[in-house]
């Protein structure tokens, strides 16, 4: 048991990372990347989102009909979605980056790391390991996104967080600010993981 | 006119998938050949013209703030725009849910090509980011919303078809063995958006 626990939690992270491997949740996973600052606050609200609706969906598995159940988990996500967006808009010092974040919140509903975490996992699962389940899937993807978030916000404004890393003499990179640089950036950190772990490469 | 510029630029400056990554989980797990990519494609492009329209109805005449004036005075500023998340992906599903029954009980060979993407649009992120962008960027008339959702939709559809074009041919390339299959259609996909870059500047 313990170590059927132990790899709940260690699995997502790496051997099944929801990004680099499933290649779930993607359309957020880039948008967002721009400042380390978004994409913190992304990951963190995604690995809510996921850990609580997998937990109240593993709860009602016995009583949701199998025909309706994607409303019944649209539903229960969109809820839990609400609640986050609601709750940065309200903070003082997160109210900004909810609109700089603007439909992407919103978007996590659709993220397929939800919907996929529930359909596998969740529905088939007590609630408590259905909670880690979720939440370690919300972390192996946050882990993702800050990679991306941390080499984009460095390279293209040479800043980390706000403050000032790089020397003045440094002419930021344009290019890495727009969105294509992102895919460009994950396919090159999907090639690094792929090196090490050859058990993952595709013939 | 403005019609005719909206349309242009939500299939090229705003492009789904070049401009704000929405939809790209089923983007990149449909795109290994062309005839499917093109059921996914047409199948975003209707379910896109027809929510968006419905959406922006609802969220013209019950969400916004303000919306409920109809029903008289005590309404004029009742805001429910905080359960929009929930409205519009119930709209969407039911719709994707109401489209599937009825192609399966009248087009049998249409939803033989095209029935196994359906379900899997309700959760297209392109769908629901529509009908966010839609309630972001006020749309005066349902007209206007739903030139928005044809555009976007075709601008969609291009993108699969053309990134599932390239992977036809990728299949004879000598890829370096850890980048091979999605390591590979990433690179792809930044390289298509940065020629879709171009458009950027298009004042219409």
């Amino acid at each position: 048991m313990d170590k059927k626990l132990k790899e709940t939690i260690l699995n997502p992270i790496l051997k099944g990372n929801p990004i680099t491997v499933l290649v779930l949740g993607i359309c957020s996973a880039l948008a967002v990347t721009v400042q380390l600052k978004g994409a913190l606050v992304m990951a963190l609200s995604v690995t809510l989102v996921t850990g609580l609706s997998s937990l109240v969906c593993s709860l009602l598995r016995n009583t949701i009909p199998m025909r309706v159940r994607i409303i019944v988990q649209l539903v229960v996500v969109a809820m839990m979605v609400i609640l986050v967006d609601q709750i940065l808009k309200a903070g003082e010092g997160t109210y900004a980056i909810d609109k700089q974040l603007s439909v992407y919140i919103g978007l996590i509903i659709t993220n397929c790391i939800v919907m996929g975490r529930i359909e596998a996992f969740a529905l088939g699962n007590k609630p408590g390991p259905s909670l880690l389940d979720g939440l370690a899937n919300g972390v192996g993807y946050g882990l993702i996104l800050i990679i991306v978030a941390f080499f984009r916000e460095l390279l293209g404004s040479g800043t980390l967080l706000g403050f000032q890393v790089l020397p003045n003499a440094y002419v930021p990179n344009n290019l890495v600010i727009l969105p294509p640089f992102a895919l460009i950036l994950l396919g090159c950190i999907i090639w690094v993981q792929r090196a090490f772990d050859k058990d993952l490469q595709e013939k | 006119m403005e019609y005719i510029s909206l349309f242009v630029k939500s299939i090229f400056v705003d492009n789904m998938i070049f401009a704000y990554f929405l939809g790209m989980c089923s983007y990149l797990a449909v795109s290994k050949n062309v005839k499917t990519a093109n059921g996914l494609g047409l199948a975003v492009i209707f379910v896109l013209l027809f929510t968006l329209p419905i959406n922006w109805v609802l969220n013209t005449f019950v969400l916004q703030p303000g919306a409920l004036k109809w029903l008289g005075p005590n309404f004029a500023d009742v805001d429910l725009s905080f359960i929009s998340f929930i409205i519009f992906i119930a709209v969407i599903a039911a719709f994707v849910q109401i489209v599937e029954m009825v192609v399966e009980k009248f087009l049998p060979s249409l939803y033989s090509s095209l029935g196994i993407f359906l379900p899997l649009i309700a959760v297209n992120c392109s769908i629901l980011g529509g009908s966010l962008f839609m309630q972001q960027r006020d749309f005066t008339s349902i007209g206007e919303s739903a030139v928005y959702a044809l555009g976007s939709g075709i601008g969609w559809y291009l993108a699969i078809v053309a990134l599932a074009a390239i992977r036809e041919k990728m299949a004879y390339c000598n890829v370096p063995k850890p980048l091979k299959g999605i390591g590979i259609t990433f690179i792809t996909v930044g390289l298509m958006g940065m020629a879709f870059m171009i458009f950027m500047g298009i004042q219409l």
